[in-house]
């Protein structure tokens, strides 16, 4: 009998729950839009909690909704108006249902607190008088505030279909009616599950490995369902516990509201992708670090009311909340159009506090120094406020999210706004990685942070790997890429083979290579912590049981790149050498070969990025320029049969064939675009010599290569005269 | 017979093993399990302190070698060492031992502390020793035995210079 009990105040605690959270943000959008649905749901959701609560015996619960539903009562029989006075009291009033419900979580009973005052305040407020000394927050003047949650619908494919809301911030309380379709399960038993199927997994690859060795046919095809059953229970296992962002952005509205209140500003949150999905752990991970820059974004971003107008911009500041799936990470946005972050400012700080030194400061490009602010020992409000400066500095934001393997990042412009980009994994548990090899052991990289792979084979591959102040580095493509031998972090043998592998990473927005002996296979992998003996080392992630059953360990990009100090490389390179080919007369060039209509054209490989196919209907226009989307920005495209003249052989349906240039400033790629071809052929490697007085616009000059008249492109020419804005905000 | 009052609290039984000349034993409430040797995984940064990793059904133990903890001789290359699976406050960790001994069921009466004259490692890692038969059985302080962050800093420390 006690245990029905218990399970029935269980079930009232987590249905609770479901319904303060969506209260909140009710409350808030009630503010600005009076809408009667609204308020009833407002006025049902109370009376829910009230009815069930007086049936438990909680009387003090019993007595909180009940004034807090007559006042509700009013409103909706239209005698009250909504005020923010009125809803600062309710917002209180859920605050101290919420308690209460903490409290009957953990001991079962309500405790003492009665909440004399809450109450007082609610009646006062239901029989119409006005007691603004008793409620803490707002005052009529600041009424007007609008603090409004909008939701565009965002095509994300891989979402069930949703009915289009109207009004943005409904949340439908209806929902939780419709038992038949949906069950409450307990959150430790989808862990579990979660668990089993990594373990099934493993079982798997393993079995895999094996039927690798065997004839039998039977078996092989058994093991073949075997694979595909799993994969498949795998994703199931994982949907199941995916949630919405929206479960952490729906407390994000209340947030906004109590701190613009507080401190005289003035915001408008906008959030778009709110039904973007990830798991469940992962998002209980970012709630705090997510919370922690919304309120930074009012508190340190915006302006004051005046400040904004005197900059000509709307009194209402905005803060924008963008998620979103990319490259199977969730890209969380959170941007505001304040006053912007002042590199100059950062650089006096962190040089005053010793966070860094003068000449290192100086040496960093603004978009570095912005990053600055994550460094521990670094708070750049110019006051400390009880709002954000409680603490819990942009340090903390960082290694939190990097603790779940995710990344943020900064950018800013001064007057504009600030923009933090923070990338989160999907899920921990199973992620892709790549098998490689090293002094006889297996490692795996996770995917994540691989960015190519590069092998180099010939005669001499150690001669490729060249050295810049005693630092290892290669030219990838022309940059300079710092090499890091794994085998050296390791403090093992290096063993001399005939070709170099190497593995281009990214950490902390720094790529290098990472050469190991051997690049063996990708392969799904479950993430098993290492003891806290291990931790200690910073040189690994975790472990996984490979196919064979044997153990390997899990790289720590992040950490190897600490551990060797890729900061201190990368500074000695950019003092120490210029990144620039070598360009000198009579050295053989490698080129990228191209044809437009019947021009052979040629382009130093150097400088070429990247080569892409793009779909003719992935073009779109902005600002009077052929772009596409590509890698999460836009890219401009250049197409060399207009420049030139040359009439194009490419049909409409065909895809651009296009090769993505990007700029050098010293050891920083700038900013790259996309040269649209007919055709890309070939590269050769010659020495050419170009007669520039056969150059007209678009070429360098035209030279023999491959025993043909070819006209060498000159890109960067092109580009300025097809985009002289771009290149002079970049020049100045 | 049982007592709180020597090292193994209210279980008096010691599971034993050999280490070279050492007779050595721990609470038999500590043990998981004893395994034959397993394929291990080297740990790069920290060989000298953690022999390797191994996969015990599905779990990824991380085991340590007595041998190299007691400062004692590298193992011959003809004995198989074998793994004393043991509870920890962080998981279970594997003691590589060279040969398992029995469970013995000890006494009060036969406990001893450790000879002020006896120095060193197994000072450090000894909390008293019983007189078993003819022999003398060391029982080890697990928790001393695998406090190893201050040797893994030391090692790691070595990469860094």
């Amino acid at each position: 009998m006690a245990e029905e009990i218990d399970e029935i105040v269980g079930e009232f605690v987590v249905e609770c729950r479901e319904i303060l959270d969506e209260l909140d943000t009710e409350l808030v959008s009630l503010e600005q839009h009076p809408d009667p649905d609204l308020l009833a749901r407002i006025f049902r959701a109370t009376h829910t909690i009230k009815g069930t609560s007086g049936f438990l015996g909680f009387a003090t619960l019993e007595a909180v909704t009940h004034v807090g539903e007559n006042l509700l009562s009013k409103l909706r029989d239209g005698e009250l108006v909504v005020r923010p006075e009125i809803v600062s009291a309710l917002l209180a009033m859920f605050d101290a249902v919420r308690e209460i419900i903490d409290r009957v979580e953990q001991s079962g009973a309500e405790g003492d607190v009665t909440y004399p005052d809450l109450i007082a305040t609610l009646v006062a407020l239901d029989q119409g008088e006005l007691l603004d000394e008793m409620v803490t927050t707002g005052s009529t003047t600041e009424g007007d505030q609008v603090v409004e949650p909008v939701v565009t619908i965002e095509s994300e494919p891989a979402q069930v279909v949703e009915p289009v809301e109207t009004t943005g911030s409904e949340v439908s309380v209806g929902s939780a009616s419709s038992a038949g379709e949906s069950i409450r399960v307990d959150v430790e038993l989808l862990d579990d599950l979660m668990n089993l199927v990594g373990e099934l997994v493993l079982a798997r690859n393993q079995i895999l490995q094996f039927t690798a060795g065997q004839n039998d046919s039977t078996f092989t095809a058994t093991s073949q369902r075997l694979n595909l059953i799993t994969t498949e229970l795998q994703e199931g296992v994982m949907r199941t516990r995916m949630q919405p962002i929206e479960n952490v952005w729906n407390k994000f509205p209340r947030v906004v509201r109590d701190l613009t209140l507080a401190i005289g500003k003035q915001a408008e949150l906008v959030m778009e992708g709110k039904h973007t999905e990830l798991d469940k752990t992962l998002l209980e991970a970012i709630k705090d670090p997510l919370t922690h820059l919304v309120r930074n974004a009012v508190d340190h971003g915006l302006e004051a009311p005046a400040d904004r107008v005197a900059a000509g911009k709307p009194e209402v500041g905005t803060v924008r909340l963008r998620a979103y799936h990319e490259g199977g990470q969730v890209i969380i946005e959170i941007s505001d159009d304040g006053r912007g972050i002042d590199p100059a400012a950062i650089r006096r700080k962190a040089v005053q506090k010793g966070v860094v030194t003068a000449d290192e400061a100086n040496h960093r490009s603004d978009r570095d120094v912005v990053n600055y602010i994550f460094l521990p020992g670094f708070s750049t409000a110019e006051q400390v406020t009880n709002i954000s400066g409680r603490g819990v500095g942009m340090d903390v934001v960082r290694t939190n999210i990097e603790a779940i393997g995710g990344s943020v990042d900064v950018q800013s412009e001064v007057g504009v706004g600030t923009t933090f980009k923070v990338k989160i994994p999907l899920t921990l548990a199973i992620i892709p990685a790549l098998v490689v090899t090293c002094d006889g052991d297996r490692y795996a990289i996770p995917q994540v942070s691989l960015q190519e792979l590069v092998r180099i084979d010939g005669d001499d591959p150690q001669a490729s790997i060249e050295r810049v102040n005693g630092v290892p580095v290669y030219r990838l493509r022309g940059r300079l890429l710092p090499i890091v031998f794994l085998s050296e972090v390791f403090r093992q043998s290096v063993t001399l083979t005939d070709s170099i592998n190497i593995v281009v990473v990214r950490a902390d927005d720094r790529e290098f290579g990472l050469v190991v002996d051997e690049i063996n296979d990708t392969a799904e992998i479950v993430v098993k912590p290492l003891g806290r003996i291990l931790k200690q080392v910073g040189a690994f992630a975790g472990a996984t049981i490979m196919g064979d059953g044997r153990v390997a360990l899990i790289l720590d990009v992040l950490g190897i790149a600490e551990q060797i100090g890729m900061a201190n490389v990368a500074r000695q390179l950019s003092d120490g050498a210029t990144a620039g080919p070598a360009t000198g007369a009579g050295e053989a060039r490698r080129l990228l070969m191209l044809r437009v209509g019947d021009r052979r054209l040629a382009l130093p490989l150097d400088t070429v990025a990247r080569l892409e196919e793009f779909g003719p209907g992935s073009v779109e226009l902005a600002g009077g320029h052929q772009v596409v989307q590509y890698r999460g920005e836009i890219l401009n495209l250049v197409f060399v049969a207009d420049e030139l003249g040359v009439t194009s052989t490419r049909t409409a349906d065909q895809p651009l064939q296009t090769v993505v240039y990007t700029e050098h400033r010293g050891d920083q790629p700038g900013r790259s675009v996309g040269v649209v071809v007919d055709d890309i052929f070939d590269i050769v490697e010659e020495v050419v010599d170009v007669q520039r007085e056969t150059a007209v616009h678009g070429t360098l000059g035209s030279a023999v290569i491959q025993g043909q008249v070819t006209d060498v492109l000159d890109v960067a020419g092109l580009l300025r005269s097809v985009f002289p804005a771009l290149f002079e905000l970049e020049a100045a | 017979m049982s007592s709180s009052q020597h090292p193994a609290g209210d279980d008096p039984r010691y599971c034993t093993f050999l280490l070279g000349d050492l007779f050595l034993g721990v609470p038999v409430t500590r043990v998981q399990e004893v395994i034959r040797a397993q394929e291990r995984t080297r740990v790069p940064l920290v060989s000298g302190v953690v022999h390797g990793l191994i996969n015990l059904r599905g779990e990824i133990v991380t085991t340590v070698d007595l041998r190299h903890r007691l400062e004692l001789a590298e193992r011959p290359a003809d004995v198989e060492p074998i793994n004393v699976v043991v509870r920890h406050d962080d998981g279970v960790v594997s003691l590589l031992a060279d040969e398992i001994g029995d469970v013995f069921e000890v006494t009060d009466e036969d406990f001893e502390p450790l000879p002020p004259t006896v120095h060193g490692v197994v000072r450090e890692f000894v909390r008293g020793i019983y007189k078993v038969g003819p022999r003398l059985l060391l029982i080890l302080d697990v928790e001393r035995l695998l406090d190893l962050s201050s040797v893994v800093s030391a090692e790691l420390e070595g990469v860094v210079a």
